[in-house]
């Protein structure tokens, strides 16, 4: 099975907070791989792409640097897109 | 096994599986179940989340369309969270692996995040716990409501555990699969101890923790009698209650033999022992164990059981009913006296402060006189199919009465109009269970047919105390002489005026006074059905001469303690086995 990653760093100001989990978890349900994010430092912890509960819990903050993993077909396109909602902040301007 | 005490208020034992009623607290006790229901309960909580997810929905359109979709977004979160199939899987794993209810296993899952919320550093973070707890209690809800639609729809026999019982609660029953009752709280007048009593079911009630204590699919042994439950018996206990039943049974069988022997003491003074209903179903039950009549049919449960007031036809269906099974046997039939602590507080919009001196019972009706026209028309179109009595309730004045009466009359006129056929002269009674109609008996009897006398309300309002206040109902005490008082002088007043007097609360069903009230001079009591054997076999075993004595006795006393133990030792030398 293919898989994809890439590393991105949590840039808008209020960080992953509950509407850009939403948002992430909307995006990454739109692909067939599986998603799991990872977020390294002194508590290492992982979670499930497709779910609220655990994108929340990782408390990624502003500058927090995250791995995005996807595994399928689609994990290409999958980790690119998400990865890009990192970059524009999830539409938030800063 | 576990043997837990509390108070039997309803004789009798049954041995059967529990179900149990959660109230709408936070703290679900767990509830572990049986392997083969396992799957099952994660159907259950697909159900219950995807409720919830509807009920959330349809809140966030109606705030979005009240406040603006920015306010309606809030619930974005909560539904994002109740969407989330990875914490779906692990409540149903929570269920699998630790074969627990579906409330419970939410409960852990949910805990176990509010917990990693709560731990967080960022403020932002560790306040999203409040939505957490939020999301917990709507599943919950949506979990609970299911389970009520379960217990109107039983498929085997139970008993029903709950912390205590609400009227709502009992009157959505599956009343033909409900063996038992047992609650944490209560006393023997408490809701749960009468309609027990009415369904000739065993209860027992302030057992304090007994829904932590039991899980549901448990077998139970309810013993009404002594006052126990036991969990889980062991064969040795089963036998013995096994026993134990048979022996209640052929004890029922001996006070069964009594059914067609009138309540007639030795010396040819007669009486008439009749039931309380509130379900013309329980007529069936009154009669077979010697009821000669309904002398107070309890209308509440009509505007209870269901979610909507009950129409003009719903309140014939349920009078007709019970009159056909009374097979011309007397039915009184009280309007309705919704109150104080009979569930209306919960849908009134701005709340009493004292709802029991407030806006209840004939008040109430008098304030919706469309309403009480429903139930008055209902009323008098059964009233030619049998000998059916009307009877007022917490009347406190005469003018209260009077303007009860009036609309009656108007009722009848416009029923007369429409061409229906009703009794004209149907008997109109009140009860007398407010202190100043009591005082005024005299001028109350010139105006009705008969008295009741609501001894429960009576005595609550003669003693001011709240029976279901657990920290004063030891106060509320029907041996109280000023209570006895005020029923010597309800029946002599009338007696005087030639009017027929009962007395239709738990006092008349409770053998420890029958001696007293018959000798007082009551001419009819009106009980629960099961209670009916009893006090028949005190009145076929003693004389009038003896039961004045016993009065006159008690009327001398000065405190409720004194008159107890009298009573309690004149009664067993009578009915050695009643205690």
């Amino acid at each position: 099975m293919p898989t994809a990653s890439k590393e991105i760093v949590v840039s808008n100001k209020l960080g992953l907070h509950a509407r850009p989990a939403m948002q992430f978890v909307d995006l990454a349900n739109q692909f067939k791989s599986a998603v799991t994010v990872y977020k390294g430092g002194e508590e290492p912890c992982e979670a499930d792409g497709k779910s609220v509960m655990q994108m929340i819990i990782l408390a990624a903050t502003e500058g927090t640097p995250l791995r995005i993993q996807a595994e399928g077909d689609d994990a290409e396109a999958a980790v690119q897109k998400l990865a890009q909602l990192f970059a524009d902040k999830f539409g938030e301007g800063e | 096994m576990e043997i837990k005490k509390g108070i039997g208020v309803s004789p009798g034992v049954v041995i059967s599986t529990a179900v149990v009623l959660d109230a709408e607290d936070l703290l679900i006790p767990k509830r572990g179940i049986e392997a083969g229901q396992v799957e099952g309960e994660v159907e259950r909580l697909k159900a219950g989340v995807a409720a919830a997810i509807v009920a959330l929905g349809k809140l966030k359109d109606d705030v979005a369309s009240q406040h603006g979709k920015e306010i309606g977004g809030i619930f974005e979160f909560h539904l994002g969270i109740l969407k989330d199939k990875s914490l779906l899987s692990q409540i149903a794993a929570e269920i699998r692996t630790q074969k627990v209810s579906a409330e419970y296993a939410v409960s852990v899952v949910m805990r176990r995040y509010a917990g990693k919320f709560l731990r967080m550093t960022n403020q932002y973070l560790s306040e999203r716990v409040k939505d957490i707890h939020d999301i917990e209690k709507g599943l919950l809800n949506a979990l609970i409501g299911q389970r009520r639609e379960d217990l109107a729809h039983l498929k085997t026999d139970v008993v029903v555990i709950a912390h205590d019982l609400l009227p709502s609660q009992t009157a959505s029953l599956d009343r033909r699969h409900v063996k038992g009752f047992a609650t944490d709280a209560g006393g023997r007048t408490s809701h749960t101890a009468i309609v027990a009593r009415a369904m000739g079911i065993p209860a027992v009630v302030g057992l304090g923790n007994i829904t932590s204590e039991v899980s549901g699919g448990d077998t139970l042994i309810i013993d009404g009698n002594r006052g126990l439950v036991i969990i889980n018996p062991d064969e040795e206990q089963l036998a013995e209650h096994r026993e134990f039943e048979r022996r209640l049974e052929r004890l029922e069988k001996e006070l069964g033999g009594l059914r067609e022997l009138p309540a007639e003491t030795k010396d040819g003074h007669v009486v008439s022992l009749q039931a309380n209903i509130e379900f013309p179903e329980e007529v069936d039950d009154a009669v077979l164990r010697g009821a000669q009549g309904v002398g107070l049919y309890r209308t509440e449960f009509l505007y209870l059981a269901s979610d909507h007031e009950p129409s003009e036809e719903e309140h014939y269906d349920a009078y007709a009913d019970a009159v056909r099974r009374l097979k011309g046997r007397p039915l009184v039939i009280r309007t309705l006296d919704l109150g104080a602590d009979k569930q209306t507080q919960a849908r009134a919009l701005v709340p009493e402060r004292n709802p029991f001196l407030g806006d209840r019972s004939i008040r109430m009706c008098l304030h919706d006189i469309p309403m009480f026209k429903r139930q008055l028309r209902a009323i008098l179109r059964a009233s030619i199919m049998g000998d059916v009595r009307i009877m007022f309730p917490m009347i406190s004045t005469l003018m209260e009465l009077r303007q009860a009466k009036m609309i009656l009359n108007d009722v009848m006129e416009e029923l007369e109009d429409e061409g229906a056929d009703f009794r004209r002269d149907i008997p109109i009674g009140m009860m007398v269970e407010v202190p100043s109609a009591a005082y005024m008996a005299n001028n109350f009897a010139k105006e009705v047919n008969f008295f009741s006398i609501g001894t429960n309300d009576l005595i609550q309002y003669i003693l001011a105390v709240d029976r279901t206040n657990e920290k004063v109902a030891g106060l509320y005490c029907p041996a109280h002489p000023a209570v006895l008082a005020v029923v010597r002088d309800v029946i002599r007043a009338g007696a005087r005026n030639t009017i027929g007097v009962s007395v239709c609360g738990e006092m008349a069903g409770e053998p420890l006074y029958t001696l007293l009230l018959l000798g007082l001079g009551l001419t009819t009591f009106s009980m629960n059905g099961p209670d009916i054997p009893e006090v028949k076999k005190i009145i076929r075993s003693t004389t009038m001469e003896h039961a004045k004595h016993v009065a006159r006795k008690v009327m001398s006393f000065d405190s409720e303690r004194q008159v107890m133990h009298y009573l309690r030792d004149e009664l067993r030398k009578i009915d050695p086995d009643v205690f």
